[in-house]
């Protein structure tokens, strides 16, 4: 085959842990045959040289909480052909998207010694408020084997295979039994996209939410159930309020059991 | 597989039954059989009568389900669980061929030669799998995967003495005790002083091994219980279906209003079509390696609940949950009667245990009654 110029592939950070993009160095077995498919132009996690742009891939981690990256997203945007976010904060807004449901002034004056050193907005927001997303990867982090197959499936110009669906599926493909009918552990699988592998319940837990709201999530319906079971207002408040707090659907179900 | 030759019963000591295990795995068997592993009484490969769930009962209900101990030891003294043998049968998950870039040639998956001998096997079972035949083996387009993998199993069903609250099998004609399609044939009895089985063949396979292990004859006496234990587990279940007028309503209001009320309670989470032993959905997935130089199709278990079953270009056809509810119910419980000429409905409650808000498909039934013609329009 001719020799083709390698796609340039970014990875870029915002108000984020790190996980998600460590979960591209974390593809140990497969790195050596990434970095011979894509040149990693830009990803100082992995490499001090840093090519400059435009971009054919851009994955993009973490969410928007300062004026300032609110900006540079605009700046990374134009450089890039395609924009891929990876993980809760890129996709939903992250663990710290919790200060959009309180004043983020009282945050910063408890945590701060001079608050007046702190530039941060209201609120923590999704990339897909501030610039057009090609691709959202969810996740919290990000399942590495899903990663490889999103930059695969751009890499040979097909759709990544990425199921909208529940954890559920997962849960019962691999045999696994239902911590919810088995157990009463409260599970948010049923309204969770699929994408881990069902990894809680798998060890025997419930799921936290970590891939955010599955398509047609009916949140209303598994509260009420949860109710009706016992479980406390403000306890189903906070199972909607995990990683992806400020994705709509969770957003609407948690506020629904906000002080009452 | 030939019956209705009245096949002669034997007695099988309870120490006996490890023999015909042992005796299979000799034949060449890989033999799956029930456990208790993780609250629940699932299906996995077993080599011994250790393994099995002595003395546990699982009491289900509407979304719940728990293992509680039993006053006796007896091996199957439980009626389903969350797995059914469709998952050994018809994978999850399965690789159907590669494709290398060079050739362009489709190399099919070397086939599963595996040799299964499933052991526990319940009556609605059996008629789940007899449903499965006609979708994958039976008709103008044969699975050979499928196919193969069931022609080649031995089936030791167990007859059911213990139904679940959530079983109605009764009701479908579909148990609780077992007819034909399996090889061999048990029945439980347990009592203080004693733990054996009935044992019968129900094919030729089931015969050759029997014949290897001088049973004596049955007992009137213990053929009479073992009827008894049967008339008693029918009358245990108190949820029914009515297959023909389920249809028949099904059928007749497809605008009815209680669809919405099922969409604003269903998950759409696909529970009930994962547990359910005769849904046999599936969609595939092309992956390929990062250069694309190889290629391959995969088949994995898909839902009517997911928005993607419904989706041709251009949208999804079923984008409500209401809708997708409905699409499940009406072709498991009426047009999969004109489809495959059986109902797609064994009776065996899975979905009502296993969904996590409890929908209960023998209650829903009954809110389907005509509505007036102006709300129907």
């Amino acid at each position: 085959m001719a020799e083709i110029k390698k796609p340039k592939l970014a990875v870029w950070k915002f108000a984020s842990c790190d996980g998600c993009q460590l979960s591209l160095l974390d593809c140990e077995d497969e790195l050596l045959a990434v970095a011979d498919s894509v040149q990693i132009a830009n990803f100082p996690e992995a490499s001090r040289e840093i090519i400059k742009g435009p971009y054919d891939i851009s994955l993009v981690e973490g969410s928007i909480t300062t004026p300032h990256d609110a900006e540079r997203i605009h700046r990374i945007r134009r450089q890039s052909k395609l924009l891929i976010t990876i993980g809760a904060c890129a996709t939903a807004g992250g663990i710290q998207a919790l200060r959009n449901f309180t004043s983020v002034d009282s945050y910063v004056t408890t945590v701060y010694a001079t608050p007046a050193y702190i530039s941060t907005l209201k609120k923590s927001t999704p990339i897909s408020e501030h610039v057009p997303v090609d691709f959202e990867l969810r996740g919290c982090p990000v399942n590495k084997y899903q990663l490889l197959e999103v930059i695969n499936a751009y890499l040979n110009g097909r759709k990544p295979n990425t199921p909208p669906h529940s954890v559920c599926m997962e849960c019962k493909s691999k045999g696994l039994v239902c911590v919810a009918v088995a157990q009463k552990t409260v599970c948010m699988g049923p309204l969770t996209h699929a994408g881990c592998g069902a990894l809680c319940p798998e060890y025997n837990r419930g799921c936290f939410g970590c891939y955010g709201p599955k398509e047609t999530p009916n949140t209303a319906s598994l509260a009420a159930w949860w109710r009706e079971h016992g479980e406390k207002n403000t306890d189903i408040m906070r199972s909607f309020r995990g990683f992806n707090a400020y994705a709509e659907p969770f957003r609407k179900e948690s506020e629904a059991h906000e002080n009452i | 597989m030939n019956k209705k030759s009245k096949p002669s019963t034997h007695t099988l000591p309870a120490s006996q039954l490890q023999k015909i295990i042992d005796l299979l795995y000799d034949q060449g068997y890989t033999v799956i059989g029930p456990q208790r592993r993780d609250n629940a009484i699932i299906y996995d490969e077993i080599t011994s009568t250790d393994a099995l769930p002595a003395g546990w009962i699982d009491v289900q209900e509407g979304g719940t389900y728990q293992l509680q101990r039993r006053d006796d030891d007896a091996w199957f003294g439980y009626a389903v669980g969350p797995h059914s043998w469709k998952q050994f049968l018809f994978p999850a998950k399965k690789k159907l061929f590669t494709i290398e870039r060079e050739t362009f040639r489709a190399q099919a998956e070397p086939a599963d030669k595996t040799r299964y001998a499933f052991l526990g096997v319940r009556s609605c079972e059996l008629h789940a799998i007899a449903i499965q035949d006609k979708v994958f083996r039976d008709g103008p387009y044969a699975d050979p995967a499928y196919s193969r993998l069931r022609n080649n199993a031995f089936f030791i069903a167990v007859n059911c003495t213990e139904p679940a609250a959530t079983c109605f099998c009764s009701s479908m004609n579909t148990g609780p005790g077992a007819e034909s399609g399996y090889d061999l044939l048990l029945t439980e009895l347990i009592s203080s002083d004693q733990h054996e089985f009935l044992i019968s063949s129900g094919s030729a396979k089931g015969r050759a091994l029997l014949g290897t292990m001088e049973l004596p004859e049955a007992t009137p006496a213990a053929r009479e219980r073992s009827q008894e234990l049967l008339t008693r587990a029918a009358e245990k279940m108190h949820r029914r279906m009515d297959t023909e007028k389920a249809r028949k309503l099904l059928l007749a209001n497809p605008e009815h209003p209680h669809w919405q009320e099922l969409g604003t309670r269903c998950l759409n989470c696909a529970n009930c079509t994962m547990v359910c032993p005769t849904c046999f959905c599936s969609t595939v997935e092309d992956v390929t390696n990062l250069t694309g130089d190889t290629a391959e199709r995969w088949r994995r278990w898909d839902s009517c609940f997911t928005m993607g079953h419904s989706y041709i270009h251009g949208g999804h056809i079923r984008s409500s949950g209401a809708a997708r509810y409905r699409q499940w119910l009406t072709h498991k419980l009426a047009t999969w009667v004109d489809q495959f000429g059986v109902s797609g409905c064994v009776g065996c409650g899975r979905c009502i245990t296993w969904c996590p808000v409890a929908i209960d498909v023998t209650e829903e039934i009954t809110k389907f009654e005509p509505v007036t013609r102006d709300t129907a329009a």
